[in-house]
């Protein structure tokens, strides 16, 4: 094995580098199924991080994982499950997306994972958004059966219907009262993927 | 100069350095990335996680990644120094070097993006408020996807070392922002480059946050004379080892 590259901190000046137009647009407005996922990052102290950016990175409705490129200039067609969002003054984020579902053979419940980035955060911190209607799923869902009430609490949307049709909110803390679950995702080998190919339809 | 009453004193670039020096007499994490809970970096108080992270089997979503494509980067995006109507002032450079997991495979293909401060140390933000000169000929940002060997390659100039809130007298070394993808979603990577023979180092908490000094050097871009083009740039080589030795993801469009 070689020695890995160090993380650094994103820093407070990625404005110009990381975020891109349409970056939280995963699916057009009015497209049918979809939803907002949003919410806002708070730090140890409850205050607002205006200056965090998140990636979400999804299987489709259909439950394959997307192959396609097209996600830094969308092309209004093409699903490619990934999002990458920058909070605002008021530490919200918010993204268009489709619910995933379960690859064929996976251990977990539909999720999206996510990744958190910020200044003072000198390594990114990984999480999921999981969905509360998959009641038996995230029963049997590795992950989410290991942790108590409380802090499986803090990976499930909460569904949150608003003026642009259905929604969820999903709140991260990254210290403090309700810190979200973050994970550790660097061992190895323990899930394999599916012998079929997993490849998603060119247009939704 | 004593702070208003009320207002949290600012520590001395002393008191910040023996803080380093005592962090650094902790056994530094095996895989080379700082504790995300450094006090010599005084934001990580509020934004480094108290709760263990929980260990977990990634999940087939985690062991694949975003793919990008022709679609996605235009070639001039590698080309910092050619966005604007006119070349930017500073020293123009050429950075590359190739992106590869742990067991050496190159990453083909893969996004790599950078950010940087201009040469003077100003970055083209907001909140940026270092009263030192914007260059109406330079953004700061590129992108580029790996050739098949895992390579990159971007033109731009040197950035400069910049002033910080972090302490009294905090500077930055000169240094370029890294994003990186691998093949699965657990390798994402975020970091900074930095250039050798940096005077501020020893001093800067971000960089020594990275507290085994062989993890440090693995930063630190290498000057390579080879990489200079004669009467146009100086040449660096940097290359980016990501995480993990991960199950093969699934085949794209076999």
């Amino acid at each position: 094995m070689l020695d890995l590259t160090p993380s650094q901190t994103v820093g407070p000046f990625f404005a110009f580098g990381l975020p891109f137009v349409g970056g939280g647009d995963v699916v057009p407005p009015g497209t049918p199924g979809a939803i907002t996922l949003h919410g806002t990052v708070r730090d140890g102290a409850g205050a607002a991080v205006p200056d965090a950016l998140l990636e979400f990175w999804q299987a489709g409705p259909d439950g394959r994982v997307p192959v396609r490129p097209g996600s830094l200039h969308r092309d209004g067609r093409t699903f490619t499950g990934f999002a990458r969002v920058a909070t605002n003054r008021a530490g919200d984020y918010c993204l268009r997306t489709l619910r995933p579902a379960a690859p064929t053979g996976a251990p977990h419940a539909p999720h999206l994972a996510v990744t958190v980035f910020a200044r003072g955060l000198l390594h990114h911190l990984f999480t999921r958004v999981y969905f509360p209607n998959h009641v038996q799923a995230n029963e049997a869902d590795p992950l989410l059966s290991a942790l108590d009430e409380e802090r499986r609490a803090t990976l499930m949307a909460v569904p949150d219907g608003g003026p642009t049709g259905p929604g969820y909110r999903f709140d991260v803390r990254m210290q403090g009262p309700g810190e979200t679950v973050f994970l550790d995702l660097s061992a190895h080998g323990l899930a394999q993927p599916p012998a079929e190919t997993v490849e998603t339809p060119e247009t939704l | 100069m004593n702070p208003p009453d009320g207002a949290p004193r600012v520590a001395t670039q002393r008191e910040v350095s023996a803080e380093i020096a005592a962090a650094a007499e902790a056994a530094p994490r095996i895989d080379g990335h700082p504790e995300r809970a450094y006090a010599p970096y005084r934001s990580t108080a509020l934004r480094a996680p108290q709760h263990p992270l929980v260990v977990s089997p990634p999940s087939l979503t985690e062991l694949a990644a975003p793919v990008f494509g022709a679609a996605d980067v235009a070639p001039i995006e590698a080309d910092l120094t050619r966005h604007h109507a006119g070349e930017p002032l500073g020293e123009r450079i050429i950075v590359t070097g190739r992106v590869i997991d742990g067991d050496g495979r190159p990453v083909r293909g893969q996004l790599v993006e950078v950010w940087q401060a201009n040469a003077a140390g100003r970055y083209r933000h907001d909140g940026d408020q270092h009263p030192a000169p914007l260059d109406p000929n330079f953004t700061g940002g590129g992108r580029t996807l790996t050739d098949d060997e895992g390579r990159y390659r971007f033109v731009t100039i040197k950035p400069g070392a910049y002033p910080w809130r972090n302490h009294t007298n905090a500077w930055r070394p000169a240094h370029i922002h890294f994003s990186l993808f691998g093949t699965a979603f657990t390798q994402r990577l975020v970091t900074q480059m930095y250039f050798p023979g940096d005077p501020l180092f020893g001093l800067d908490p971000i960089f020594q946050s990275v507290t085994d000094e062989k993890a440090q050097q693995r930063l630190i871009a290498a000057y390579d004379h080879d990489v200079t083009e004669p009467e146009w740039a100086l040449g660096y080589r940097w290359d980016i080892v990501l995480d993990g030795a991960h199950a093969t993801p699934p085949d794209v469009d076999a």
